[in-house]
């Protein structure tokens, strides 16, 4: 029996040859359980060897291997071929990112995003090693534990047309980490990460899109978190006037 | 030397035509220009109720033009695809738990449906009350 083939479509940029760049296409031998990037890695064990693209875990929770397959922001590694039977396959680096070479984006700005919202427990009342640990109840945890589950694989950046358009906002998953810090009882660092949330370039660059959560694999729903961190938004507007904040 | 030239893709004028998401988005964006100038016509009617009965009744006299049957009958299609897209959006803005489990979306769509219908019969039965008195 001959073995089925599928045809692939990948984008190359080569940045020492290529101005812009351009799509090749590839026949890979097709199987029911066949992933994205298992495809990619075909192409690059037996057909080009120059393709470059990022992957490591393959088991959708390293992040690394966003791209965009027939335009939707997807995982590569939880992206099967056997879905794409009736519609082909194009494979491309994920948008709204400067694409460096082949399938592979410079997200260095989304990183540096998730750097400045301060994710990271932070206190005002110091408290010693020898106080013990911090307790927490499930209830507690629930009311962040969702936000915890990003990966940081930078779909929702892809989905995000106000992040295309403008990339000085924030973007879903920074103001989602900011959040999940936020709603964290250990916490006590809302003051100082309330000037983020509250700029134009925090919450309010939002447009409620949604499409962040529709292509999020995680089920993080950064949308949800971004709506909710208005509402927290507004209501500091209110009490800023009452209330001098804690100096950060 | 460094081999690096990032290259940037340019967002069309057209982006949202390229994604069925991005293009019911821009639909319910777009549904505001006709809640806004159904606003406009309501705010005209207004106008013409402070100024005098003939005033009045001249804009009365404009609604009954096709025209303005049909912009109130895409008025109203517009208004409701918002709304709908809206009350399926609402439970986002919100976190909602019982003990340690979070709530799921369903509540709170339909405590908006609830409203929407309460709402509509209340301020139906006002008018159709003060059009008979
Ligand atoms: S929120 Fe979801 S889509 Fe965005 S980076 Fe995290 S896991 Fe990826
Ligand atoms: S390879 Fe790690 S998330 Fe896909």
């Amino acid at each position: 029996m001959s073995q089925a083939m599928m045809r692939v479509t990948v984008q190359r940029y080569r940045p020492e040859q290529d101005d812009a760049p351009f799509m090749q296409e590839f026949e890979v031998p097709y199987a029911d359980d066949m992933s994205v990037i298992d495809a990619l890695h075909y192409i690059k064990d037996n057909l080009d060897g120059t393709l470059s693209y990022r992957w490591s875990c393959r088991m959708a929770i390293c992040g690394s291997c966003g791209y965009m397959v027939n335009g939707v922001p997807k995982l590569g590694c939880k992206t099967f071929l056997r879905d794409y039977l009736n519609t082909g396959l194009t494979v491309e680096s994920l948008a709204n990112f400067p694409i460096e070479r082949d399938l592979v984006s410079d997200i260095g700005d989304f990183v540096e995003k998730l750097e400045e919202v301060k994710p990271y427990i932070i206190r005002q009342d110091a408290v010693s090693v020898q106080d013990g640990e911090h307790l927490q109840t499930p209830a507690q945890l629930t009311r962040y534990r969702q936000y915890s589950l990003c990966i940081n694989c930078g779909l929702c950046y892809a989905a995000c047309p106000q992040y295309g358009l403008n990339n000085e906002f924030m973007g879903p998953a920074a103001l989602t980490l900011l959040h999940r810090y936020n709603q964290d009882s250990r916490d006590q660092g809302r003051d100082e990460r309330i000037d983020i949330v509250n700029a134009e370039e925090g919450v309010w660059g939002c447009t409620f899109v949604g499409y962040c959560s529709e292509v999020c694999p995680k089920g993080v729903d950064p949308a949800a978190a971004i709506q909710q961190g208005k509402v927290e938004s507004s209501k500091d507007f209110v009490m800023s006037k009452l209330r001098p904040r804690r100096s950060s | 030397m460094s081999k690096r030239k990032p290259y940037v893709k340019p967002m069309t004028a057209s982006w949202f035509l390229n994604n069925r998401f991005h293009t019911l988005y821009m639909l319910r964006e777009g549904t505001s220009v006709f809640v806004g100038l159904y606003s406009l016509i309501l705010l005209w009617g207004l106008a013409a109720l402070v100024k005098g009965e003939a005033a009045w009744n001249g804009w009365l006299g404009h609604l009954q033009n096709p025209v303005y049957i049909v912009f109130h009958v895409i008025a109203l299609v517009a208004c409701l695809y918002h709304a709908i897209t809206w009350f399926s959006l609402a439970p986002k803005a919100m976190h909602l738990q019982k003990g340690d489990q979070k709530l799921t979306d369903k509540p709170v769509v339909i405590v908006h449906y609830v409203a929407f219908v309460v709402a509509s019969v209340v301020i139906i039965g006002v008018v159709a009350l003060g059009g008979a008195a």
